[in-house]
């Protein structure tokens, strides 16, 4: 394991800060992967440091192949981390919507430029990523409907569901897209949570990065092999909105089977107590996202299905 | 008459209303009156449009009589905002200029930015007020995306301000409010002027002498109005030149807003409170005016403290 600094800042009060890489196996650039890139993204730095621990084994035990180099970034961004905030600590910027970078622009262009610069000529990019809504999701992987990323390299994770997903002008300016734009087939790689440590899901999320690599023949592991996923476009998710605000009282979990009229959660009048809506399944299916903060407003999709 | 736009009900026993006041003449059939709006807030910690909401009115009812059309005023567009001192949107930490067009069957934020563009769309003329940000101090000024620039340089010419900023197409301002109106028709100038977080008068008070101007130009003022300047026009990107900050400190400047530049005039220096040293000398690399300076001291490597619009540029009008 080689460790090393990727792109650094001199602090004026705070300790200078500092993108760090931890890299695996030599040769070509094989895979990068990307942990959190907002303050609030804890579980996703979390699943990088499993995946370091087991990457650390394959190499001492020399199941990396030859000719393979492997780059794992934790965090680009520990400074919103270490005061808990989600976006750049100064001018809350949102350094996932600065990519390419600009090196002789703002301080979060220049952070994803100095960073883009050492990871945009690796062959598959992974970046461990959140929703920007508080809730549990099933594990899956996203890539961009642009055609430079397939379904058939997706199904290499062995995950039972690919989101794929329809480019939005702001996704523009995200890692994954500039990667694609560069070469890089890339993925979005989305755990169970974001903003506590869930074991299980970072587990599920170390075996199928494992899984990739070892079906791309850049790892010796027993994967579970190519496996036919289930693939969803993203307009296909079944929202289930909320029409009233209130306390948000789930009555089933992400994962949980729900069959059409299925009451799924109730929203709850903050001061009497009474019921104010119950959410039901329109359709059969497979709860894919839930809300998990105690309060919710009106007008929000809560829920999402993925219909049988 | 102050009307409820769009609203949504929060958790908590409040409900969040977008507000807008609007003013007509008294008598006429309101159908065939020309309408203006003015609307800002779309940032909450940008209150230089507050004052103009406030004085446009103030002087359009010491003449009402001479008020020929409808003035629709939207003062607080993201009012959770404003009200915690906060740029996006509270609790979704989303910058709301991203939302539009937004989406009536979306969430709660796509969905009052659908129901401020249905209610804004078809006015003859609008204007979105933005104050820069609370780190930089911008000269009063209009930014067109150079796809609608035909259309909204005719009327941006009008709104008396020193400066219209012809940019580049950008898909990551597709989403903005102006950029949402003006590609379903609804002329949408963007003004930017000022800083966040402050007021100031003398630029609040010659964008409402512009604003007269467009509305005596669009047949809904028939008083007075006064001789606007004639603002400096930029389509080029290498009419503008960035300073950006070479190392982390407190910026000291040495020039003020608006200063005329030399090539390798000081403007001032990055300095390191803790060492006592001067880490950097910001100096001019080109003659020119100094249209943005930083107001907010603390700059990280690669904070913009001052934008400088070449002397070439300033001078052709």
């Amino acid at each position: 394991m080689n460790k090393k600094i990727i792109y650094e800042i001199k602090g004026l009060y705070r300790d200078d800060f500092r993108v760090t890489g931890f890299e695996f196996g030599e040769g070509e650039k094989s895979v990068c992967i990307v942990g959190s890139s907002r303050g609030n993204e804890v579980q996703q730095i979390y699943c990088c440091s499993r995946l370091i621990q087991k990457m650390k084994q394959l190499e001492a035990e020399g199941r990396i192949l030859p000719g393979h180099k492997i780059l794992i970034i934790p965090s680009v961004n520990p400074y919103s981390v270490n005061i808990q905030k989600r976006f750049w600590s100064t001018d809350n910027t949102d350094i996932n919507r600065m990519f390419p970078g600009y090196n002789l622009g703002e301080t979060t262009q220049r952070i994803a430029d100095g960073v883009f610069r050492e990871i945009k000529d690796y062959k598959y990019g992974i970046q461990f990523t959140s929703f920007y809504m508080p809730g549990d999701f099933v594990p899956h992987v996203r890539y961009m409907d642009e055609g430079y990323t397939k379904r058939e390299d997706a199904e290499k994770f062995g995950l039972k569901y690919i989101v794929e997903r329809t480019v939005r002008p702001y996704d523009t300016a995200t890692l994954n897209y500039n990667w694609q734009v560069w070469d890089t087939v890339a993925f979005s790689l989305y755990t169970d949570t974001t903003e506590h440590i869930s074991g299980t899901g970072a587990g599920q999320a170390v075996l199928a990065v494992m899984n990739f690599l070892a079906n791309n023949g850049i790892i010796k592991y027993d994967a579970v092999g190519t496996k036919k996923s289930r693939t969803i476009k993203d307009t296909e998710l079944v929202s289930v909105r909320t029409s009233e605000s209130g306390f948000y009282e789930p009555i089933v979990k992400a994962g949980e089977e729900v069959k059409t009229g299925q009451a799924l959660a109730n929203i709850i009048d903050p001061y009497e107590g009474y019921i104010r809506e119950t959410l039901y399944a329109p359709v059969e299916g497979i709860v894919f996202f839930q809300h998990n903060a105690p309060l919710t407003y009106a007008n929000t999709a809560v829920i999402k299905i993925i219909e049988n | 008459m102050i009307e409820v736009v769009t609203s949504v009900g929060l958790p908590i026993d409040e409900k969040l209303m977008i507000r807008k006041n609007r003013i007509q003449p008294e008598g006429g059939n309101p159908d065939n009156m020309k309408r203006i709006s003015i609307v800002t807030g779309i940032h909450g910690d940008e209150l230089e449009g507050q004052y103009v909401c406030y004085e446009l009115q103030r002087r359009i009812r010491e003449n009402i009589d001479k008020l020929t059309g409808t003035v629709d005023i939207y003062p607080a567009m993201n009012p959770l905002g404003i009200d915690s001192i906060t740029r996006g949107i509270p609790a979704f930490d989303l910058d709301m200029n991203r939302l539009f067009p937004g989406n009536i069957d979306g969430n709660m934020t796509e969905y009052l930015a659908a129901g401020i563009i249905e209610d804004v769309s078809g006015s003859d003329l609008v204007l979105d007020i933005h104050a820069s940000n609370i780190y930089l101090t911008e000269i009063p000024q209009i930014r067109i995306n150079e796809l609608h620039a035909d259309n909204l340089i005719p009327y941006a010419k009008l709104a008396n301000v020193d400066f219209i900023w012809v940019h580049g197409a950008s898909t990551v301002l597709e989403a903005t409010f102006a950029h949402s109106l003006n590609s379903i028709g609804t002329p949408t100038l963007v003004v930017e002027m000022g800083v966040g977080m402050r007021l100031t008068r003398e630029y609040g008070n010659q964008l409402v002498d512009g604003i007269f101007r467009l509305m005596k130009e669009l047949g809904i003022w028939q008083g007075d109005v006064i001789g606007v300047r004639t603002p400096i026009i930029s389509d080029n990107p290498d009419d503008v030149c960035y300073l950006n900050a070479t190392a982390s400190g407190l910026f000291v400047p040495e020039v003020k807003h608006g200063a005329k530049l030399e090539e390798g005039g000081l403007i001032g220096r990055i300095v390191d409170p803790l060492g006592g040293e001067v880490l950097d000398e910001v100096r001019s690399p080109i003659n020119g005016i100094l249209f943005t300076i930083r107001d907010y001291p603390i700059v990280d490597e690669g904070s913009l403290m001052g934008r400088i619009l070449k002397e070439e540029v300033c001078s052709c009008e």
